[in-house]
C-alpha cells in the first residue's frame, strides 16, 4: 500500500515549515526527499516516523513496523558496536548475521570498542546496519551518508542498495548525486508551500 | 603517566594524613590532659587492647548489619519510588511531602520518634534508612528525567521492550547519579545511625560503646571507637562503589 499524504501543516511557533503539502510514497520503492536547509524535509519525516504530530492533515498508509537512521546517530554510547545493533532485534536474529554486517560495511576492527570511542563515520555506519538489520515494512533515512568520507559513502550506498531491494525506502538528502546514485523516486521540496515533483 | 599522578596523589594523600596526626600528637601533647584530647599513639594501643576484648566484633557485626541494612532498604526503596515518580507525575507530587518531611525533620526527632515506635535494637536500620531514602530518590529522579528523550524515541521506533530499554539506556544514564546518591549517602548513613544507637543504646552496639566512653569519660575509648567507625564506613564505602562500578561495566560488556 502506498503512503499518501494530504494537506499535511506543521508550524513551530510563528515558523510554518509544511503549508498543505501533499506527496504519495510509493510501496516497496525508494523516494528521496530533497531541498534546501529548513523546507521541511526532516519535519516531514518526523510525521512519517510518528515522532511529532501534525497541525493539520492526514498520512496513510504508513506501516507498523518501522526502522530509522536518525539526523542525529541515536546510539547507546556505552556500548558496543554488535550490542547496538542486537538491541532493535528480537532474540531470534542471529548475533553472527549482524556481525557479518557490521564487517562488511567496514567495521572489521572496531566491533567490540564502545561507539563513544568510535569516529562520527564509524558510528553512523553502526546506526545504518542497525536501521537495516530489522525486517521491517518500512525504511526511513534521513542524511544517512554524511560524515562519511567518498569512498566510504560508496561502499555505504551499496550495502544500503543491496539490503533495502524491494522494501520502502524514504530518504532524505542535501545531494542530487547520492539521490541519484540510490535510484527510485524523487520528491524536491522548495519551502513553506511545497509540492511533490 | 596516569599511574605515575595517582602514585603521586597517593603520596600526597598520605602526607596529609601523616601531617594531620603529627598535629594532633603536638596539641594533645601540649594540652597534656588525656581526659580533654588523647594522643593518637593512645588511641591506637587502646584500639589494639579493644580488638583483643572478646565482644570486639561482635560489636562491630552488630551495627554494621542494620546500618548496612538500612541503607540496602533504602537504595532499593529510593530507586522503586524514583521510577514510578518518573513515570507518573502525579506520583511524583504524592511523594512530595514525605520525601520533604524526611529531608527536614532532624534526626534526633526521628530516633525519639522511632524509640517509642519500635525497639531501640532496629531503631539504626530505621535511621539509616530514613537519611538515605530522600538522597537515593532525588538523585535517581534526576537522572530519570535527564534521560535522553532522542533516545527513547529511537527505541519506541524500533519497538524495543522495557527490559532491553532498562539496560541499554535507562541504567547507562542512571549510573552516575546512582554512584553520586552512594558516595554521599554511605558516610551519612553511619553518621546517622551511630547517632541513633548513642541516643537508643541498644545493647551490644557501638552506640552503646561511645556511650559508655561518655559516661566514663574515656576520652581513648571514644576516639578508638571512633576510628573503628570511620575504617568500616570508608572500607564499606569503597567496596560497595567498587562493586556498583563493576556490575555497570559488565553490563555494557554483555
Amino acid at each position: 500500500m502506498d503512503i499518501i499524504v494530504s494537506d499535511l501543516s506543521k508550524s513551530f511557533g510563528a515558523n510554518c515549515v509544511l503549508d498543505r503539502f501533499n506527496a504519495i510514497f510509493p510501496e516497496h520503492g525508494m523516494t528521496c526527499i530533497m531541498g534546501p536547509s529548513g523546507c521541511g524535509k526532516t519535519t516531514l519525516i518526523n510525521i512519517l516516523m510518528g515522532l511529532i504530530s501534525p497541525d493539520s492533515g492526514t498520512v496513510f498508509g504508513v506501516p507498523r513496523l518501522k526502522s530509522a537512521v536518525f539526523q542525529e546517530d541515536r546510539l547507546c554510547e556505552g556500548f558496543n558496536a554488535v550490542s547496538n545493533v542486537q538491541f532493535v532485534c528480537d532474540k531470534m536474529v542471529n548475533r553472527s548475521r549482524n556481525i557479518l554486517h557490521l564487517e562488511n560495511i567496514g567495521l572489521k576492527d572496531s566491533l567490540n570498542q564502545p561507539v563513544r570511542e568510535l569516529s562520527g563515520g564509524m558510528k553512523r555506519r553502526v546506526a545504518i546496519v542497525r536501521a537495516i538489520i530489522p525486517q521491517s515494512d518500512i525504511l526511513f533515512l534521513d542524511e544517512p551518508f554524511k560524515a562519511l568520507d567518498d569512498e566510504t559513502k560508496k561502499v555505504t550506498m551499496d550495502y544500503v542498495k543491496d539490503n533495502t531491494k524491494g522494501r520502502t525506502v524514504i530518504m532524505v538528502t542535501h545531494d542530487i548525486n547520492e539521490a541519484k546514485a540510490m535510484g527510485g523516486q524523487l520528491l524536491t521540496m522548495s519551502g513553506k508551500n511545497n509540492n511533490d515533483n | 603517566m596516569i599511574s605515575t599522578m595517582l602514585d603521586k596523589r597517593r603520596v600526597e594523600k598520605a602526607a596529609s594524613i601523616v601531617f594531620a596526626l603529627i598535629v594532633w600528637q603536638m596539641f594533645a601533647t601540649l594540652l597534656d590532659k588525656s581526659l580533654l584530647l588523647v594522643t593518637p599513639i593512645a588511641v591506637v594501643q587502646r584500639l589494639i587492647s579493644l580488638s583483643h576484648q572478646a565482644d570486639f566484633l561482635s560489636t562491630i557485626a552488630f551495627s554494621f548489619v542494620r546500618i548496612v541494612f538500612g541503607y540496602l532498604l533504602a537504595l532499593a526503596a529510593g530507586s522503586v519510588l524514583a521510577v514510578i515518580a518518573g513515570r507518573f507525575y502525579l506520583a511524583e507530587i504524592m511523594f512530595l511531602p514525605f520525601i520533604t518531611a524526611i529531608k527536614s525533620v532532624p534526626v534526633a526527632s526521628f530516633i525519639i520518634l522511632c524509640l517509642i515506635w519500635l525497639s531501640s535494637q532496629g531503631l539504626s536500620v530505621f535511621i539509616s534508612f530514613l537519611i538515605v531514602l530522600p538522597i537515593v530518590y532525588t538523585n535517581m529522579l534526576q537522572g530519570i528525567k535527564s534521560t535522553d528523550t532522542k533516545l527513547l524515541e529511537m527505541a519506541e521506533l524500533f519497538r524495543v521492550g522495557w527490559f532491553k530499554k532498562m539496560k541499554y539506556i535507562y541504567l547507562p544514564e542512571l549510573k552516575p547519579y546512582l554512584i553520586s546518591a552512594c558516595s554521599v549517602s554511605i558516610g551519612l548513613s553511619w553518621k546517622a545511625g551511630i547517632a541513633a544507637e548513642v541516643i537508643g543504646i541498644p545493647d551490644g552496639s557501638i552506640g552503646e560503646k561511645l556511650y559508655e566512653a561518655k559516661v566514663y569519660l574515656s576520652s581513648g575509648d571514644l576516639f578508638a571507637w571512633t576510628a573503628v567507625i570511620i575504617v568500616v564506613s570508608i572500607a564499606f564505602e569503597k567496596l560497595f562503589l567498587y562493586l556498583l562500578k563493576w556490575v555497570f561495566l559488565r553490563l555494557e560488556r554483555s
